[in-house]
């Protein structure tokens, strides 16, 4: 089963290919070293006989036969050894003069290369020498052999040739054993992933994929998977909270809803009690539609959608328009109100969306401010800042007071829905800036900037 | 005046056409986009109202193909809430106003009051006056008065008032406003619109025996002389 598992693993095919390739330009690099010196050296003899055969064929042309018998018997007496052999025969193949009892029993190659074993020799350990020579039939029919010992030759060989097979053979097992080493640690390291991930689908949420420590890719990734992770629990952690407060919000103008409509079943209601009745009812339905509204638009701009509206916005302007539009409210509130611009602020946005986040602000500012407060509009070329009197927000509420539903005990009874500033937040990242709320000394400002 | 509202959803498609039949109009309902295209060019209808997404050719692609072949019968659509994108889309391929389910009978009432009149009164010459009982606006000038008393307003106020004389006799509902007069589609968390009206209304009203400018429960303002009935689809001016 683990074996199974091991040869199916990536890393260990990864790992076999690679001993391959490995093994392969091994083979290919002590091959070329074997051609560059066996090759070179054999070629070599080859090359020191031929000139020999040539130098004697000469020699037969101009003195006959008892010239060349004399040189060939000449230089076999100098080289007792025997390292190099020399037969020459009658046509018959009897020997006349040479090194060699005689002709060699091996077949010539059709270019009359003969291989054969010196076996009339005495060697140290017995095994006759090998030996190469090349035939060569004289004019008047005299047979001719001229060849080299070639044990140095044939020992250089073997050698190379040992060193190969060993140098492959340990390579190619080198990396067999890399490999599945190789291979089991990555397959660990998966295996805790996978094991991270199977136990998170079963329900244990909280689990998180543990780091090796090294800082290598696989921590990276691990790493990576647990911010994911813990971005997907945050999300789902919102989720839960944000239907927790809309079951909690729905309730109670659910509760007002139901009640109205009983009461209108009162028999002894007249005309014009019926009327507002009906009216407060179909005002709760609009406040619950109103929220449902709200909520598919945070959820719609945070999606990122909404982006075919994008066009030139100059910020000043629809801060005028805002401030414009709010000044009245202000004033009917009994609080003072003023606005300004620091030159204009061209934008990429969408105006309807940025309008409808600083009319949120300034609704936010004009609702909390008490009778006698100020309430102050500025725009700095992309920020827009909303500065009021009212009793601002507490720093370490400063992050919550953006989440869907959330509302200061102070607010609670305050109209709204507390989807104001989520919106607010939702259009300032649509538009790559942010909001931040600060203190005013005494009352809130809050500092949308637009990117 | 006659209306083809072409919408599949049989409970919206009623709730329309009981709303519209209630205020006196007359209309005709298509529940797929090929009936409501046939509908649409062989019969002669003041208004449209077309859902966006139908069986058959869409809402969008109806509007064009009645556009293509310059039916400009004013058309508005309908559509599911989730599709904000939508309205941008929607006035493009050709439509005249554009309005998110669920919605106020009020609501749509009023707005296709505004776009017959919108239609009837293009191609004539361009209004340089309007007058609605003592109270008169001259376009030209930019100037209002009251039983011949110079009213000073805000420029915003005078396209408020210009807004509601257009329409006098007829509802304008609170966002109707702040698209025309503000010129936001957006969605005002307090009813901004009413102190504007107020503010409106002191200047208008408060110093004259008789109200212009009437509130309408559950959807709006309306700009009425005093000595007209109040039914809605009077559209004397």
């Amino acid at each position: 089963m683990k074996s199974r598992r091991l040869l199916k693993s990536a890393t260990f095919r990864l790992a076999l290919l690679y001993m391959l390739l490995f093994g392969g330009s091994v083979a290919v690099l002590l091959g070329f070293l074997y051609w560059a010196t066996v090759g070179v050296l054999s070629e070599q003899v080859d090359e020191t006989i031929q000139a020999d055969i040539k130098g004697l064929a000469e020699q037969y042309e101009q003195r006959g036969t008892p010239g060349i018998a004399s040189i060939i018997g000449e230089r076999v007496r100098k080289d007792p050894g025997g390292r190099t052999v020399y037969l020459l025969t009658d046509p018959l193949r009897r020997p006349l003069v040479g090194n060699l009892s005689g002709w060699p029993t091996v077949p010539p190659n059709e270019d009359g290369w003969i291989t054969f074993e010196l076996l009339d020799r005495d060697t140290p350990d017995g095994t006759p020498y090998p030996a190469r020579a090349r035939q060569f039939v004289l004019q008047g029919g005299l047979n001719l052999l001229v060849g080299r010992e070639v044990r140095e030759l044939q020992r250089t060989r073997r050698m190379i040739i040992n060193a190969m097979v060993w140098g492959i053979g340990i390579t190619l097992a080198l990396a067999l054993a890399g490999g599945i080493a190789m291979s089991r640690g990555t397959a660990r390291r998966i295996d805790s992933i996978n094991q991270t991930s199977r136990d998170i689908m079963s329900g244990d949420l909280d689990r998180r994929i543990p780091a090796g420590g090294t800082g290598d890719e696989f921590d990276q990734l691990a790493g990576n998977l647990n911010d994911m992770l813990d971005r997907i629990q945050g999300l789902m952690e919102g989720l839960r909270h944000v239907s927790d407060n809309i079951a909690h919000d729905l309730r109670t103008p659910l509760t007002r809803l139901r009640s109205r409509l009983e009461d209108l079943d009162d028999q002894s209601l007249d005309g014009t009690e019926r009327t507002r009745w009906i009216d407060a009812a179909v005002a709760e339905a609009d406040g619950l539609l109103a929220m449902f509204n709200a909520l598919l638009r945070i959820t719609q701009i945070e999606a990122g959608g909404r982006r075919d509206n994008f066009a030139t916005v100059n910020l000043a302007e629809v801060l005028q328009d805002v401030a414009e539009l709010y000044e009245p409210v202000a004033h009917a509130e009994n609080l003072s109100f003023s606005f300004h611009c620091d030159g204009e602020g061209r934008v990429t946005g969408d105006r309807d969306l940025l309008f409808q986040a600083i009319a949120n602000l300034t609704d936010n500012a004009i609702k909390y401010t008490p009778v006698g407060g100020n309430v102050t509009l500025h725009s700095t070329g992309q920020s827009v800042i909303v500065a009021d009197t009212g009793p601002g927000v507490p720093v370490d509420a400063r992050e919550d007071v953006f989440r869907r539903f959330h509302r200061l005990g102070t607010s609670r009874n305050a109209p709204g829905s507390g989807l104001g500033l989520s919106l607010v937040k939702a259009v300032a990242q649509l538009h790559g800036g942010n909001i931040l709320l600060e203190d005013n000394n005494p009352g809130l400002k809050a500092v949308l900037s637009v990117s | 005046m006659r209306v083809l509202v072409i919408e599949d959803d049989t409970d919206v498609a009623a709730y329309i056409v009981k709303a519209l039949t209630e205020a006196g109009h007359n209309p005709s309902h298509a529940d797929n986009g090929k009936d409501g295209l046939v509908m649409a060019t062989t019969d002669d209808f003041d208004v449209l109202v077309v859902d966006r997404m139908l069986p058959g050719p869409d809402g969008l692609a109806i509007i064009r193909t009645l556009r293509a072949s310059d039916d400009q019968t004013p058309a508005l659509i309908l559509s599911a809430l989730a599709e904000v994108d939508d309205r941008v889309k929607g006035l493009k391929a050709g439509g005249d106003d554009y309005l998110t389910k669920p919605f106020a009978a009020a609501e749509l009432l009023a707005r296709l009051e505004a776009l017959t009149r919108r239609a009837s009164s293009t191609g004539a010459t361009a209004e340089t006056a309007l007058s609605v009982a003592d109270l008169e606006m001259d376009l030209l000038s930019r100037t209002v008065n009251r039983a011949g008393t110079a009213i000073d307003l805000q420029p915003r106020e005078f396209r408020l008032l210009e807004c509601l004389m257009r329409n006098a006799g007829s509802v304008v509902t609170r966002t109707m406003l702040l698209e025309n007069v503000w010129d936001y589609h957006f969605d005002p968390q307090t009813n901004v619109i009413d102190v504007h009206v107020s503010r409106l209304r002191q200047k208008i009203d408060k110093e004259f025996d008789t109200a212009l400018i009437h509130t309408v429960r559950g959807a709006g303002y309306v700009l009425r002389d005093a000595g007209q009935d109040g039914s809605s689809q009077d559209s004397g001016s």
